[in-house]
């Protein structure tokens, strides 16, 4: 309704308004007629009405004003655009690469696509930032100024342009996913919501670029992630570690588009560039999925991924992951060595899955003592109420 | 359509310019309008050296920020938006440095 909305205006505090009043007049409208048949369309009809209507009034004060305001570009153009009826996975998507058009700062990317694709609200966005409420509310202000004072246009960037920009618009739609897959605060361990706007999203784009192999890759990632949704906590809210997740449970028909992605990305003509990350990590997810059970886990394969991901990508959590395959290849001493060489790797100091994973290796190498200290360092690193269970459960 | 400050930064000095960079900027106006923009003005700034500050009452020799890029120059354009804008202030020609473009919030010549 947003991406709709701002066809009209073309000014994103503008077309939020318009939605704003949209819902007020919905409880007023609905209260007294009962609710449409189509709400949500209502809606949006409404708020681009308003949208027009502002347009117009805008356009009144033009002609009186005609030195102190810019020319208005194309009105009709922008009224025949709003009568049509927009294909809403392209609009969303326009409001997708306006946010991370690369005029802006990164985190202010992500910011905005959280706020205004995925509805998240401010203060959810600051948490997730690890921000004061205020410090993001000013941050995305900002954004916004910038996108309507240096006319960053609101238009999915021709094909020359894609490349430069389809790099932030996938790391949003990953991070999305990825908070939304590992909440690092709160009772819930996976937030619906925000995984089916990031797998919403991951369609759209792979509809609109079905060749480019890391958008293949990255849906497919995010395919086998909804397919392992519902194996990933148990009964009582708890994580359920991968290889204690029950496979029945998984939606096999998931995987198996997603393993169609993952082929397709990966036989990317031999001569073109070497497979990229979203590439990478769908194929090590889709193997995962595809295993019978965890012990049947093709690992020696799965490492050999996380060997052309860490050249690719060189991130010590990858590096960590690649630690905990060699770990299933090689036995947990060597999986240890390499925990051991990241423990010295100062961006991973305060990250959970590290002792969680020393203490897991530790576990299986009989080393308990060892083991229960890593196990109380990552319980000290996390929030998440699950995890926490998770830990002190392992704690026993 | 929307106007832009084009802000040029160079190391080299104007007068150590290569001929064919001094061509281009030259057959700079006409490239911006095959593009679809338009220079509305441009102008160039004397050397660094040649600058005074002002803060306050205070007089200071140079330019107000020492970077070892200098700003030489700047062209106000009109283009579309902001890609667009970035597509034409591309095309200025610069040896050691580079551009950066603001959206322009009044544009006044008085004569």
């Amino acid at each position: 309704m947003l991406a709709a909305t701002v066809r009209v205006t073309r000014d994103l505090d503008a077309a939020e308004d318009c939605v704003q009043d949209a819902y007020l007049a919905a409880l007023d409208a609905w209260t007294r007629d009962g609710v449409p048949a189509r709400p949500g369309a209502w809606l949006t009809t409404v708020a681009r009405r308003g949208a027009l209507n502002a347009l117009t009034r805008g356009r009144t004060l033009q002609t009186k004003l005609p030195l102190l305001i810019e020319p208005a570009q194309d009105e009709a153009e922008m009224i025949v655009d709003a009568e049509h009826d927009p294909a809403i996975p392209d609009d969303r998507l326009r409001l997708v690469f306006t946010c991370c058009h690369p005029a802006l700062a990164r985190e202010a990317q992500v910011a905005l696509t959280l706020r205004l694709v995925c509805g998240v609200a401010t203060p959810d966005v600051a948490a997730a930032f690890l921000v004061a409420e205020p410090t993001m509310a000013a941050r995305i202000t900002r954004a916004k100024k910038k996108i309507a004072a240096a006319a960053i246009p609101y238009a999915v960037p021709t094909r020359s342009e894609l490349p430069a920009r389809l790099d932030a618009v996938l790391t949003v739609v990953h991070l999305l996913a990825s908070t939304a897959h590992a909440a690092p605060s709160g009772d819930a361990l996976v937030r619906v919501d925000l995984a089916e706007r990031a797998l919403d999203l991951a369609r759209m784009l792979y509809v609109l670029l079905p060749a480019e192999p890391e958008v293949a890759g990255l849906l497919a990632l995010l395919l086998v992630h909804q397919a392992r949704h519902a194996g990933r906590t148990g009964g009582d809210g708890r994580l359920v570690r991968l290889e204690d997740q029950d496979r029945a449970s998984w939606d096999r028909d998931l995987i198996a588009q997603a393993d169609r992605l993952v082929v397709a990305a990966l036989s990317a003509p031999a001569d073109g560039p070497a497979p990229g990350r979203y590439a990478l990590q769908g194929a090590i997810a889709a193997l995962h999925a595809q295993a019978p059970t965890y012990a049947e886990t093709d690992w020696p394969q799965i490492l050999a991924l996380y060997d052309a991901l860490l050249a690719h990508w060189p991130s010590p959590v990858v590096a960590l992951n690649r630690a905990v395959a060699r770990a299933m290849v090689e036995g947990p001493e060597a999986g240890l060595a390499d925990v051991a060489a990241l423990e010295a790797d100062d961006r991973l100091a305060g990250y959970r899955y590290l002792p969680a994973t020393k203490a897991d290796l530790l576990a299986r190498l009989g080393r308990h003592a060892e083991a229960a200290d890593a196990y109380r360092a990552a319980l000290a690193l996390t929030d998440s109420a699950p995890e926490r269970a998770y830990l002190e459960e392992r704690l026993g | 359509m929307p106007r832009y400050a084009v802000l040029l930064y160079e190391r080299v000095a104007p007068e150590d310019l290569p001929e064919e960079v001094r061509a281009a900027h030259a057959a700079l106006p006409e490239r911006v309008a095959a593009a679809g923009g338009r220079i509305v003005a441009g102008l160039a700034v004397g050397e660094p050296e040649t600058a005074t500050s002002i803060r306050g009452d205070l007089l200071t020799d140079g330019p107000f920020i020492e970077t070892k890029e200098v700003m030489g120059g700047l062209f106000i354009i009109e283009a579309r938006d902001l890609d667009h804008a970035i597509a034409l202030a591309k095309m200025t020609p610069v040896v050691e440095g580079g551009v950066e473009v603001r959206p322009l919030l009044g544009f006044m010549v008085l004569e």
